[in-house]
Order: C-alpha cells, then structure tokens, then sequence
C-alpha cells in the first residue's frame, strides 16, 4: 500500500523546488515587499510639513499685526504677505500658494467689542482636498494658539472651553507609522491571494494538474500541499517586512510577536481561500491575476483603513468593507505596533477573518472536485 | 471481448445543453496486450474519451468500467492502475528529469527500496539517463514526451492511457516512442494512442475512429481499409500539371476521392462503380496525358476514413475562378526568395542560411519537426523577423527595406486560429479587407467573393470563436486572399483538422497556385508535404535536403527500403546529416 505521508512529503518538496526557482515568486514575496515598505515608508507620505499660503493683512494695526505674526511664525506655513487679495489670487490660481487667509480690516475692531465676533477667513484650495484640509486645520490651529496666548496675556476674552490637542499612540501623527502596518498587509494579499491563484491556475494551464488528479493523489493533499508552502512563504515575508518596518522605519513594536504571529496566520487563510477559490473556478493564469487583482489587492488597498478612514466612507460601503478580510488585519496590525497587545480587539478581528477563511475554503472545497467536469 | 480492459457502454458526454454533445452514444472496448488507435480530428472527442475512461470526467448518460472498477465511483481504484500521460505531458517544466521521476514515484507510492532499480530500468528504456539534472522544460519535444512518459510509467500499469504523444515530436523520436509503447504490450500491458494523425492508425493493433462524437469503426485497421480494397488507383507518369489533372479526375463521375501524391495523383472510386469509374478515368488520362498511366494502388486508412464519410469535396475551387489569372504574367519569376537567411536570438541560432527561390505557381513546403527552425524561416520572409544576416524579396520587394509593400503582396494563415474571436464573421472580412487597403467597390466585390466561394452567407452575424472549425478554417484562409496576394504563407494550415476539410483547403490552395500564386507552407503532416511542388527539410535549425517529394524519397530508395515513405526519407536524410556533422567535427 502506498503511503501517504511519503506522498504529501512529495508535494511539498516539489512546491517548495518550485517556489525557489520561480523568479516570480521570488519576487512577489521578497523583492515587493522592499518596494511598497520604501514606498509607503519614504515616498508616500500624508502629512503636509509645510504649506505655502498667502496672507492678506488689510490693515497691519494691533491684534490683527500680532495674528499675521502667529501665521509668519507657524512652522507648518510659508507665507506670502499682500495688502490686498488681488494681488494673490493669480498665485492661487497657479498652484503656488494652496490657500489664502484673510485678516479683514474690521477684525481689530470686532476683536476687541463686547459681543467678541472677530472673523477672519480661510480660503484653500479645493482642487487638492487633503491638502486643503491641512490649510483649514493649520489654521485653525495657529487662531486657537493665538487666542489661548491672548488670553493668557489678559487680552480679549478666555475662550469657554480650551482645547489642547494630545495624540495617542502615534504623537508624530507621521503617516508612515500607520502606513508601513498596512503596507504589510497588501504583501501577504498579494502573496496569498494573488500567488496563490497564478501558481495553480498554471497548474491547470500547463496540465499538470490534470496528470496529478490521474495518479492516487486525494484532492486534499493537492489543494494542502499547495497551500502550506505559500503559508510559509507569506509568513516569512511577513517576518522580514516586521524587521525593516521596525530597524529602518522606526516603527514601533508595542505589542508581542505571538500576537503578531496569531494575527498573520489568521488573515492568511481567508487571503489563501480567496486564492483558492479564484484559481479553481478561472483554472487560466490571465483571468486569475485579474480577479485577484480586483478581488484581492484593490479592496485590501481600498475598502481596508489603509489609506481610506472606514468611518468616513459612506454607510452602504462600510458594510461592504465588513467583508474584506484585510480589514481587520490592518485595524489589528496597527495597534500591535502602535499600542500593545490588546486582545480584546484582536480576538473579533481574527474571528471575522477566521469566519471569512472558512467561507472561502467551503466554497473552494465545492468548487474544486478531483474531476475535469 | 472476454480481455477487455475497458468497457464503454454507449456513453454520452454532453459539456452543455445546445449543440451536438461531445460523445454521442459511444460504445468500445479497449483490451489488454495491444495498442489501440483512438483516432480522429480535432474536435472529435478523443481527449473527452480518454478523460471519460480515467474518471477525470463522468458520462452523461451510459456507463464506463476500467479495469473492471465503474468511473462513477471507483475513480480512486483507477488512478492507482492506469498510466496517464495528458496531452500537455504533466511535467513540472521547473523541476529536473531526476525530481519529475521522484516526485511520480513518490505520489504512486512506489517504496523506496525499489526506486534506483525502476529509476535505472526507465531512463535506459527512454534514453534520458545523460539528462537527469537538465530541468524538464529545457528538454526538446521527443524527450519531454518520452520523459512523461516514463512518468507514467512509475507503477507498470495494466492501462497506459497517452493523449497525442506524437504533437510536437519529430518523427524520429516519434519512431523510437511507438516502438517503446510496443515493447510495453509485450509485456500485457493496454496501450490506448491517440492521435489526429490517420498514418498512425494503420500501425495500430485496433482502432476506434472517431467522427464529431461519433464512432465511424471500432476494430483492427485493416478491417478498414480492405472495405476499399480494389478500390484505389493511382495515375502516374504525369508529364503536365497533376493539379489539373486532380482536378479532371475528381470531376469524372464515380471518384469519390482524390489528393496529390508526389508527382502522381491517387483516386478512390465508389463502390459498386469501381470498373465503370476506372475506365472513365482511364480515358480522362488518355486524353489529357498520353504518357501517363492508372495504376493499382494500396489502400491507405485515410481513403476508408473518407469512404466513410461518404466521399471528399469536389475539385472545383470557386475561389480560384474568382482570382485573377497572372500564371502568364512573366512565368518562372521567383516570387519568393530566401538568400542564406539566418536568425540568432543571443547564441542560439534558430535558423542557418536559409536558401530557396519559389517561382509562380508553385507550393513549397519547409517540413521538420517543431523547433527545427521551421517558423523562423517563414516569420522573416514575411518581414515578421528581421533576419540577423541574409536576405529575401516577395514579389520583387526587398525584405529589409521595403517590408511594407512585401507584406501587401502577401496573404498569411498563421498556425493558431488568429482572426478575431469577438468579431463577427462579417465583421473579420471588413476588417481585413480595410486592413490591406483595398478601394470601397473592390472591397464589396471581394467579401461578395468570400462570402459566396466559401458558403459563409449563414455565419455572417456569428462570432468568429464560435464557428465550427471547418468554417474557421475557411474564414481565415478567406481573410489571407482577400487581396489576391501573389505569395501565400501557409503555416501549418491544416493541422487538426478533418480530412475532408484538410481536401476542400488543398483544392482552393491548388487552384490558385494555378492562377500562378505562389505558396511556402510548413507542415509536419508528412502526406500534406506531398502536395508540395518541392520541399526543404529543416532540422536543428539548418536545411539538410531540398527536392521534389519523390525525389527525396528516390535518394533514399534502396534494397532495404524499396519504395520508402516521406517519413522514411526524412528519417533517412536526418540520420546521414547527422552522421555527416559527426563525421565533420
């Protein structure tokens, strides 16, 4: 009687051969990940440092003087001083200047009056939205600080509620702290989902599969014997993307390796189902990148908090993100890095996940039968 | 059959729900101790059998029993008794000769102890043994085969299921294959063969013939072929032009049949007709070829298949009617010329100097086997390819600097089906009659012409992919004429399809070659070289013979071989080019 230890061992030798002589998946599990940590790591970045605004001072007099100082002073503006908005309006139009603020000539006057309703505006530039965010937050930033020293000073009156910003976990507030957690989770959707479909769509493509299903192979053993060694792999490019992420990016690592490990291990069985799944009903390589692609990459790019804010997406999409595997990776990434070992978020996170895997892999079970037909 | 190792019981296999199933209503059995041709065109249902019988796939109606297991059920008992080599091997082209072979014996649960032993008994029987660290998909067509072969060997099974062994495998490693697979029933072992390939089923012990699903003959080969003895005949010593003779003949009365053959021509006549067809022949030749005479021939498998069929196409090609006539236009100019052609792609060298002139009016054919350098050739006298050193002209067009103009004097079918899928048929011709440029009242006249000559009018709304393939083939051979070219490039125009189809092609390719168009065509088929005016043998990437058809087959006439087939003299010139290079280095 055959053996079927002997015959699993089998598989996994020559998925591992094979894996180490593809040039592809080398790539994908070792030369990506670099890419998209440096890329996320240095090249994007969604904090704005400093901001080029113009600053219209209609008349340079007593609070209002001391207000455009605050706006010279702040290190998160470079301004452009005019008397007048028209002299500034071309600059805005041309995308040298990304806002404009307007310190009217009646502000002195509202200032110091009873009812206290001195205004001053801020016009940005719409075309860029995240960018005119900054201007508008920056702004109100440097009025707040402004006011709150006023006040201080014994000048103007004491705002009703004083506000003193203080950011948890990521006090920076740098981007790539949070970037770089996702940036990961990307990698292993790449290496679970879009690997996984390409290397058995190939199998079909190339026959070989056709020749495994004719020898006394279970169809388990095929489907396992493919899935562990990608298993492996993706976790260790997790591994090295963990190592770069903390030594060269300087993000930290608040939580433990185990719950790190418990996380990746558990988001890697819906990403390997999903590929399963994909590669079984397209059994084509070009179909299968494709819907790994759109089914896979982009909403892990796109529907996961990666780069997008789930809260702020429109409702119907926030229940469809409640299906995206990587969701509740990246929401688990980053707190393993940024604040601890919190159990009580992980443990629902990798239920969902585990709870995805195992829809997938039913429906691929289904969908792949030791048969042709 | 008291030995049968498989038994089909009228199977039907249907993939969907419209249109003819794939198996209709099939019944065969296969024994023990022989080869058995499963044999047919594309399309036939070879490959939908042969999974039918390992249990890859189940019957729609009917049942199968495989070494007395049911397919149904026992699918699992099956896997672990037959060898199966699919059509595509089952190689992992990234693992090595040695990690194939291991992995194989590995799954088929072969113990350790009797590996080096099986190891050592497969690689000598298929001569891979100097190979065993070379990566599977680095080997050459021949050995690929015979690697998956042994592949399938592993286990000896009582069944040795092999879909097309011989696509892709030159002749000679296609000789050393069969004579392999024969050694193996020697030992009890069931051989099923499939192939598209109707020579290959004379050499069979048995043979089930299969037709779009349906089975034409189940039984020994010759069984078939005695149906039409007596009734073949060849006409030979033709001093003229034996196209127009093929053409005459195929319009007597009685003639069922009828290709070219080297410089005869060969005629099937229908039953009960033979006397009164043959003497009608008889005075055809008379009156046309006084020197030429009918004489009895042999009866090949593919004459049956055609009786079977009901008779081939007629010998009259509308298209070529419809083609204006420059057979007269300054006769014996070389349309086509290859002037030492060479192609490297960095330090392997795909095709060395490469020479031959094709006048008006005649079909040259580059026969070798697959990477022999064949394609090579004909990609850059299309001006596809620029040659690394040599040169070539089309229809007086320098290849290299006017390219442009060459290739509008040019009609091309490449080997793939490559019209457009997605397009209607319709759609194809317009779109390829507007790629060459053709004026607005020509355009309408010449897709009139197609539509008319090739019976398209009913498929005009129909997406290209969705034709039958007797229709894509016509639809593609319309889109390269479309422009009356004066050089036609035919890249293994008719591999795959059915005989009757494959007869219809050659009519329209002989009428208008005619008309004096020019044609280079490559082939593997070796009876589709005999259509060929003179032909070029390319192998490892260097021309070792150019002559007639029966010329190359007189050189290597010999008291052993006395009346040797194309294939024998392709053997032959092989094995002497060889010897010569040994000799030289």
């Amino acid at each position: 009687m055959s053996m079927p230890g002997a015959r699993f061992g089998a598989l996994l030798v020559k998925e591992s051969i094979q894996i180490v002589r593809d040039p592809s998946s080398i790539l994908i599990a070792l030369v990506l990940p670099l890419i998209l940590l440096f890329l996320f790591g240095y090249g994007v970045s969604l904090d704005a440092n400093v901001v080029r605004i113009g600053l219209v001072v209609e008349q340079a007099e007593g609070p209002a003087e001391d207000l455009a100082a605050a706006f010279q002073a702040s290190r998160y503006f470079e301004v452009e001083v005019a008397s007048d908005i028209r002299a500034l309006e071309d600059d805005l139009v041309a995308g040298n200047i990304r806002g404009i603020v307007v310190i009217p000539a009646t502000f002195d006057r509202d200032f110091g009056s009873a009812d206290g309703q001195a205004a001053f505006q801020v016009i940005a530039d719409g075309s860029e939205p995240n960018t005119a965010n900054f201007v508008q937050n920056y702004a109100s930033g440097v009025w707040n600080t402004w006011l709150a020293q006023q006040t201080a000073n014994g000048e103007g009156q004491a705002p009703v509620i004083a506000l003193a910003p203080r950011f948890w976990f990521n006090p920076e507030l740098a981007s790539r702290y949070f970037l770089v957690p996702g940036s990961m989770a990307i990698v292993m959707t790449l290496i679970g989902t879009l690997l996984t479909a390409l290397v058995v769509a190939r199998e079909w493509e190339r026959g070989t599969m056709e020749a495994m299903m004719a020898t006394p192979v279970g169809i388990l053993e095929l489907l396992l014997g493919k899935l562990i060694p990608y298993f492996v792999l993706a976790l260790g490019s997790m591994a090295l993307c963990t190592v770069l992420a903390v030594t060269l990016f300087g993000v930290p690592m608040r939580g433990s390796v185990p719950a790190l490990l418990a996380i990746s291990m558990a988001f890697l069985l819906p990403a390997l189902g999903q590929g399963l799944l994909i590669s079984a009903a397209t059994k084509n390589q070009f179909v299968a990148s494709q819907a790994a692609l759109l089914s896979g990459f982009l909403p892990a790019f796109l529907l996961s908090g990666f780069i997008f804010e789930i809260d702020s997406m429109p409702t119907v999409i926030q229940w469809i993100t409640v299906i995206v595997p990587a969701r509740y990776l990246i929401a688990s990434l980053q707190t393993v890095f940024l604040a601890g070992d919190i159990w009580a978020l992980f443990l629902p996170n990798i239920g969902a996940m585990l709870l995805i895997g195992l829809v997938f892999f039913v429906l691929a079970a289904r969908s792949t039968k030791k048969r042709l037909d | 059959m008291e030995d049968a190792l498989v038994e089909v019981d009228t199977v039907t296999k249907r993939f969907d729900d419209k249109g003819p199933p794939a198996l209709d209503a099939i019944s065969a059995q296969i024994a023990a101790g022989r080869i058995t041709g499963l044999v047919g065109p594309d399309g036939a249902g070879k490959t939908t059998l042969i999974r039918l019988i390992t249990g890859l796939l189940v019957p729609s109606e009917g049942t199968i029993s495989a070494l007395g297991f049911d397919t149904k059920t026992q699918a699992q008992s099956i896997h672990a008794a037959v060898g199966y080599m699919p059509q595509r091997f089952g190689l992992y082209e990234d693992l090595s000769v040695q990690e194939n072979l291991t992995l194989y014996a590995k799954l088929r649960g072969l113990p350790p102890a009797e590996r080096a032993s099986v190891f050592e008994r497969l690689l000598r029987f298929t001569d891979l043994a100097r190979f065993t660290d070379r990566l599977a998909g680095r080997l050459s067509g021949g050995m690929k085969q015979k690697l998956g072969l042994a592949c399938a060997l592993i286990q000896t099974p009582k069944l040795l299921l092999l879909d097309e062994p011989s696509v892709g495998v030159d002749p000679i490693s296609r000789r050393e294959l069969w004579q392999m697979v024969k050694e193996l029933t020697g030992e009890g072992i069931g051989v099923v063969w499939s192939t598209a390939y109707l020579d290959e089923a004379e050499r069979c012990d048995a043979v089930i013939l299969l037709n779009e699903g349906k089975l034409l003959f189940q039984g020994p080969p010759e069984d078939m072929t005695s149906r039409i003895a007596g009734r073949v005949d060849r006409v030979v010593d033709i001093a003229g032009r034996r196209r127009q003779v093929l053409t005459k003949a195929l319009a007597v009365d009685g003639v069922i049949d009828g290709v070219i053959q080297g410089r005869a021509v060969r005629v099937v006549y229908r039953k009960d007709e033979t006397a009164a067809a043959r003497d009608r022949v008889d005075e055809m030749v008379k009156a046309n070829e006084p020197k030429a005479s009918v004489v009895p021939a042999e009866p090949r498998f593919e004459d049956a298949f055609i009786d079977a069929l009901g008779g081939g196409p007629g010998g009259r090609s509308e298209l070529a009617e419809k083609t204006t006539d420059i057979s007269g236009k300054a006769n014996g100019e070389a349309v086509i010329v290859a002037n030492g052609l060479t192609k490297r792609f960095g330090d392997f060298t795909a095709a060395q100097g490469v020479t031959f002139t094709i006048p008006r009016g005649e079909i040259f054919g580059l026969l070798g086997p697959n990477g022999a350098g064949k394609s090579t050739s004909f990609k850059m006298l299309c001006g596809l390819l620029t040659p690394t050193s040599g040169d070539g002209t089309v229809a007086g067009f320098d290849l290299r600097r006017a390219a442009a103009e060459a290739r509008n004097r040019l009609g091309y079918m490449a080997q793939k089906f490559s019209l457009y899928g997605d397009l209607s048929v319709g759609q194809n011709l317009e779109f390829f009659a507007g790629v060459y440029g053709l004026p607005r009242k020509r355009k309408r006249e010449r897709i009139e012409t197609m539509i008319d000559t090739f019976d398209l009018a009913r498929f005009l709304g129909t997406n290209a992919k969705d034709l039958p393939l007797g229709f894509k083939q016509r639809l593609a051979l319309a889109c390269a004429v479309m422009h009356e070219p004066e050089a036609l490039f035919l890249d293994e125009p008719t591999s795959g399809v059915d005989p009757i189809t494959r007869r219809e092609f050659w009519t329209h390719i002989n009428g208008l070659v005619e008309r004096g168009v020019a044609v280079l065509v490559t082939t593997h088929f070796m009876d589709e070289a005999e259509y060929c005016d003179r032909i070029a043998l390319i192998y490892r990437s260097r021309t070792i013979a150019t002559g007639s058809p029966d010329a190359l087959k007189a050189r290597v006439a010999g008291p052993s071989m006395p009346d040797p087939s194309l294939e024998d003299a392709f053997i032959k010139l092989v094995e002497d080019s060889e010897m010569d290079q040994e000799a030289a280095a």
